[in-house]
């Protein structure tokens, strides 16, 4: 690193967002260390999934700051007036910012391999041997070894996320987002995601995981971020969260999600 | 029963001819020229179709709805005749431009308005996720479209071609009005001097025949090498690749 910004890796400082009249995001202010992970949790319509796609910009945020290595996302600072950034310079930031989807969003007329070299050639500019060898390490890494040639349509959906997050890391990022990424699955292909995300976390990548999986968050989080309504309601270590949340309704929150 | 009246030797005689195999050849050259230059303007007014900027939308807007709302016919005389008079300090208009030349402009201009629709609907069934996956990847609006995004809308957009393709191949026989001898004008020159005028058509409509069905057939090879084909083993292979090394 050129410059070894001091501070967190990532800062939200009061993020609104709203969808025509509907404000989705009212105020959001949080940070995450080099090395974290942290799992929002919050029922649905809460806002974790916007809150999510502003870290990288799919969003505008309407008022309020992202900053990512210390320096805004999606916007320049033009004498205290945002203006949107150019897009290459957005997407250099997404570059380093790896994303999972809940709906995987395999590219479907590449191979695994080639879904997961075609970042890494066309954005970083890597030959395509470094690629392939690059792209095939990851693979191997998520446990998807044997299937580098198999399109999408030829693997299980708990496959498909794992290219997918295969994908996310051939570009060497940063900051991993996983927007409910086990949502979409089958119940007995959750686990294989979930092993490879803890797999991640134990490595030490800084991941945010906005997640309905109250194990891994108890697990493999070092915080919990529970939201509602637009605004965090409560952020504490998984421990004191699932043993004594100290809002009300996470209170509920738990209750509803712990005994179906 | 009275027997028709044709000359079916006749017919056979000049079938193949060289003035007719001169006017095939005419059809043949302002029918792939003006398609493949269709489908370029095509492709480009659909990425500003799809554009985030006004001004680019709007441009795209005004293109379809004059070249798709006028006749093709007068568009031809238009350019040919019409243009270099209200304007005749253009040089190019000024004798430099050939008939054949002004015929391919023509046709593709107005293709082109077609190909625009056809293309943004390819683009537009597109998962938006897959836009969404490449940006979060770090790419570019015209990386991920030239990418992701127009290998997959391909499937949407070979077939409504290859209609317009067999379409164009007839409609080229409108730049006979600005007298480029294509297969059209050669068969009604001859049939004016020699009055044979249904020989002379059916030599003509033969050709037409035999040229849309050429076209067909490469219609149902392209669609089940990159359109029909679902994505699968072996699928890879076959899309085209936009810049690839491979």
């Amino acid at each position: 690193m050129t410059d070894p910004a001091p501070g967190p890796l990532l800062q939200l400082e009061d993020v609104h967002k709203r969808f025509g009249r509907t404000e989705v995001l009212r105020g959001i202010t949080m940070s995450v260390a080099e090395g974290e992970v942290v799992a929002i949790l919050g029922p649905s319509g809460s806002g974790k999934s916007t809150l999510l796609r502003c870290i990288n910009h799919l969003e505008r945020v309407d008022s309020g700051r992202v900053l990512f290595e210390g320096r805004l996302v999606g916007y320049r600072d033009k004498g205290g007036r945002l203006v949107e950034a150019p897009e290459a310079e957005i997407a250099r930031v997404r570059a380093r910012i790896g994303m999972v989807f809940q709906r995987f969003n395999l590219f479907p007329h590449l191979t695994a391999l080639g879904n997961v070299m075609e970042a890494p050639v066309h954005v970083l500019g890597l030959s395509r041997d470094e690629a392939r060898q690059r792209a095939a390490a990851v693979l191997e890494r998520v446990g998807l070894g044997s299937k580098l040639d198999a399109y999408p349509a030829q693997l299980s959906g708990g496959q498909q996320q794992r290219v997918a997050i295969a994908r996310a890391l051939a570009m060497q990022p940063r900051l991993m987002l996983f927007d409910e990424a086990t949502s979409a699955l089958d119940p007995e292909l959750v686990g294989e995601v979930l092993a490879v995300m803890r797999d991640l976390a134990a490595a030490g990548m800084t991941m945010i995981a906005v997640t309905h999986e109250m194990g891994f968050a108890a697990e493999a989080a070092r915080r919990i971020i529970f939201m509602d309504e637009g605004v965090i309601q409560e952020e504490a270590p998984p421990a004191q969260f699932f043993s004594a949340p100290a809002t009300e309704r996470a209170r509920q929150f738990l209750r509803r999600v712990s005994r179906p | 029963m009275p027997a028709l009246a044709v000359d079916w030797t006749y017919i056979a005689q000049n079938f193949f001819s060289e003035i007719v195999l001169r006017g095939v050849w005419m059809t043949l050259q302002l029918s792939v020229i003006g398609m493949a230059l269709g489908i370029l303007l095509g492709t480009l007014f659909a990425l500003a179709r799809v554009s985030r900027q006004p001004v680019l939308r709007g441009a795209s807007l005004g293109y379809i709805w004059f070249f798709r709302g006028t006749p093709l016919l007068v568009q031809i005389v238009f350019w040919y005749f019409a243009l270099p008079q209200a304007w005749p300090s253009w040089a190019p208009w000024n004798g430099q431009l050939s008939p054949f030349q002004t015929g391919i402009l023509a046709l593709a201009i107005n293709e082109g308005a077609y190909m625009t629709e056809i293309v943004r609907a390819g683009i537009q069934s597109v998962d938006p996720g897959q836009m969404e996956a490449a940006r979060a990847l770090g790419m570019t609006h015209r990386l991920a479209m030239r990418r992701i995004i127009l290998p997959q809308a391909l499937r949407v957009i070979i077939p409504p071609t290859g209609n317009e393709f067999i379409a164009m191949l007839k409609n080229s026989s409108l730049v006979s009005l600005i007298s480029v001898r294509e297969l059209f004008l050669v068969a009604k020159l001859q049939y004016s001097s020699t009055l044979l005028y249904f020989e002379w058509l059916i030599i003509a409509s033969g050709w037409y025949l035999i040229l849309t069905t050429i076209g067909s057939v490469f219609q149902f090879w392209l669609e089940h090498r990159y359109g029909a084909a679902s994505f699968g083993p072996g699928a890879g292979r076959r899309w085209l690749s936009f810049g690839a090394k491979e």
